[in-house]
């Protein structure tokens, strides 16, 4: 359904008085993935890896620097706001904040309808009746339609959100994390909430978190990112039970167990994510990493299947 | 407590009372120096928009029976040195006022918000060009484009409109552009861009609306100031000629007089204090309640 290639998004470092360019975020480094029809692909990483980017980019809400955005085929990565419309109907985001993503001064069923009058879809009282519906489907009862955004709690917001998603009948969801604001109770809900929809309707989504049970127990396949790039790249089972990058190790083993008597082996990682404007030489992870020798630090290791499915970007395997 | 009691019950105007702009004017209305503001400002519409019908005499007439009179049956607020009635020259004047204070905020709103929100929105090289010129603007004084402007096209209500409201736009537009700066950045812009909405779809049903506040409270104050403009424009004798009244140039014309009837000085400067005063009252409050940084400061 959606295919990305070699994406790159760079934004510019301006400083003084004349905005000159000094540097470059490399917030998205080379960045290829395809998710097919009614799948869900993890993408997990750190703060600041540019996940988010990521998911914005493949929607266009951010022009690409470099590389390819399809959609069935079709090369989207280029194309003027116009030309874009038909592709905006199939791709839908759910944002992290159930505060910012919904217009404060808009009724909740002129938020949910709203894309439904863009793309002349439905009016009056069909539109009407067709946010009622989903209401109902996300949760929300149809007494709230002329609610405010600021009479719902932050899961009901995020029911608005995905509501809102929803409307046009899209082909693919970006969930940008869209359960880490909510409450551990309200996080199941909404996490359940997608996975029916994805049920029902065959959605795919791209499911962006830094929450590794949330993406284990959603994702089909996973990509780990650390600095812009994909580092590991395999399906949900073989990820999680065989991790085989030394930061995709690291971050299964920072998972908390609800279970004291298993005791584990800690491997904590030291510092902080590098600059994404002076990235590190050869190998991103080499500052960090517990096995790093002479070649992570001069070469860039190259994303390698090590089996089916299943790819690692590191020197060591 | 008492204005869920003031509210009438059933479903519309229950719904209606969550909107909220009603949330605002339920606000104001526990603001003492908002309600004078307000009060003063709804009697000066009434007295202009009323004005053929109130007004005791015709302002232009003149009465050489009672020059300079002071406070008396035939001349409520006095005469002037040729004999015309202060209080129908100041319900006139109010006129004038009104319709220079409202003119040129409304031009200089009509103008700032849409050069700001282009300005915002579309970010880069036509935000660059557009508060430039906004900035050059700035640098120029309305009183001193309202004389150049007089000197050029002589001294009309148009005039006096264009002046004032040329003088508005940059802050119009700078104030617009501050909050479009956070708005455009929130997860709901996106939403509607991913939703394939317009540009300029976004900026009319998104931005706008949730940038206008300040637009509102920056237009009040400017209203005051726009009057306060008018009038000293009158007193230099480059705004709205006489005969037309204006309380400028009422001002201008009871200075000579100061000594021998003070009162024709007092009452039109007492109505432009009074009035500016309303309007920088009711400006303010409307900052207490709109503008987050100051919530809860103020009550």
């Amino acid at each position: 359904m959606l295919e990305v290639m070699d994406l790159e998004k760079h934004f510019p470092v301006r400083k003084g008085l004349f905005g000159r360019v000094t540097g470059h975020v490399h917030a998205v480094d080379g960045v290829s993935f395809t998710i097919d029809a009614g799948e869900t692909l993890g993408l997990v990483g750190e703060s600041g890896c540019g996940k988010t980017t990521v998911g914005r980019t493949v929607l266009r809400l951010l022009a690409p620097t470099a590389g390819s955005i399809r959609v069935d085929g079709d090369d989207i990565t280029r194309l003027g706001n116009r030309e874009l419309r038909p592709y905006r109907r199939r791709m839908q985001i759910i944002f992290q904040d159930p505060f910012s993503s919904l217009d404060p001064r808009m009724s909740a069923a002129d938020i949910v309808g709203e894309l439904l009058g863009v793309h002349g879809v439905a009016k009056g009282t069909e539109r009407r009746e067709r946010v009622a519906a989903l209401f109902e489907r996300v949760g929300l009862r149809a007494d709230q339609l002329d609610n405010y955004p600021h009479e719902f709690s932050g899961g009901q917001r995020q029911r608005l959100s995905i509501a809102r998603a929803l409307s046009l009948n899209p082909e693919l969801i970006v969930c940008d994390e869209p359960v880490s604001a909510l409450d551990v109770s309200i996080q199941a809900q909404v996490i359940n909430l997608l996975m029916d929809l994805q049920a029902e309707f065959g959605l795919s989504y791209l499911f962006i978190a830094h929450d590794l049970a949330v993406v284990e127990h959603l994702s089909d396949r996973v990509a780990v990112m650390y600095l812009g790039r994909i580092v590991e790249f395999a399906d949900r089972q073989t990820l999680f039970e065989n991790p085989q990058h030394p930061y995709t190790e690291s971050l299964l083993a920072a998972v908390p167990v609800p279970d004291p008597s298993r005791a584990r082996r800690k491997r904590h990682l030291e510092g902080d994510v590098p600059s994404p404007v002076n990235r590190p030489s050869g190998c991103h992870f080499h500052t960090r990493c517990p096995y790093a020798t002479a070649q992570c630090r001069a070469e860039e290791p190259r994303l390698k299947a090590i089996a089916e499915g299943h790819e690692v970007a590191c020197h060591l395997r | 407590m008492s204005d869920s009691a003031a509210l009438p019950s059933g479903g519309a105007w229950q719904r209606f009372g969550h909107h909220p702009a009603l949330a605002t004017l339920r606000k104001l209305s526990r603001i003492p120096q908002a309600v004078f503001g307000v009060v003063v400002i709804v009697a000066t519409v009434l007295a202009a928009v009323l004005a053929p019908w109130i007004v005791p005499v015709d302002p232009e007439e003149m009465d050489f029976a009672n020059l300079l009179s002071g406070i008396s049956s035939e001349h409520w607020l006095g005469s002037d040195q040729m004999g015309r009635d202060t209080l129908a020259r100041l319900i006139v004047g109010a006129q004038v006022a009104l319709m220079v204070s409202v003119g040129a905020v409304g031009l200089g709103v009509a103008i700032g918000v849409p050069l700001g929100l282009i300005s915002v929105y579309f970010r880069g090289f036509v935000d660059d060009v557009i508060m430039r010129l906004m900035d050059a603007l700035v640098v120029f004084p309305s009183l001193l484009i309202a004389v150049g402007l007089a000197a050029a096209m002589g001294g009309s209500l148009a005039t006096v409109i264009l002046a004032i409201g040329l003088a508005n736009v940059p802050w119009m537009a700078r104030v617009i552009r501050s909050q479009g700066l956070m708005i455009r950045e929130l997860d709901y812009v996106a939403a509607a861009q991913a939703g394939g909405m317009g540009h300029l779809r976004i900026i009319a049903k998104h931005i706008l609306p949730n940038g206008v506040a300040p637009v509102i409270v920056q237009s009040t104050l400017s209203m005051g100031y726009a009057v306060l403009t008018e009038a000293a424009l009158g007193f230099i004798g480059v705004g709205i000629q006489p005969p037309t009244p204006t309380w400028g140039n009422m001002l201008q014309q009871a200075f000579p007089m100061l000594d021998q009837q003070p009162l024709l000085s007092v009452v039109p400067g007492l109505a432009i204090f009074v009035l500016v005063l309303a309007f920088n009252f009711v400006g303010d409050a409307m900052r207490d309640i709109l503008d987050p940084r100051l919530k809860g400061v103020i009550h």
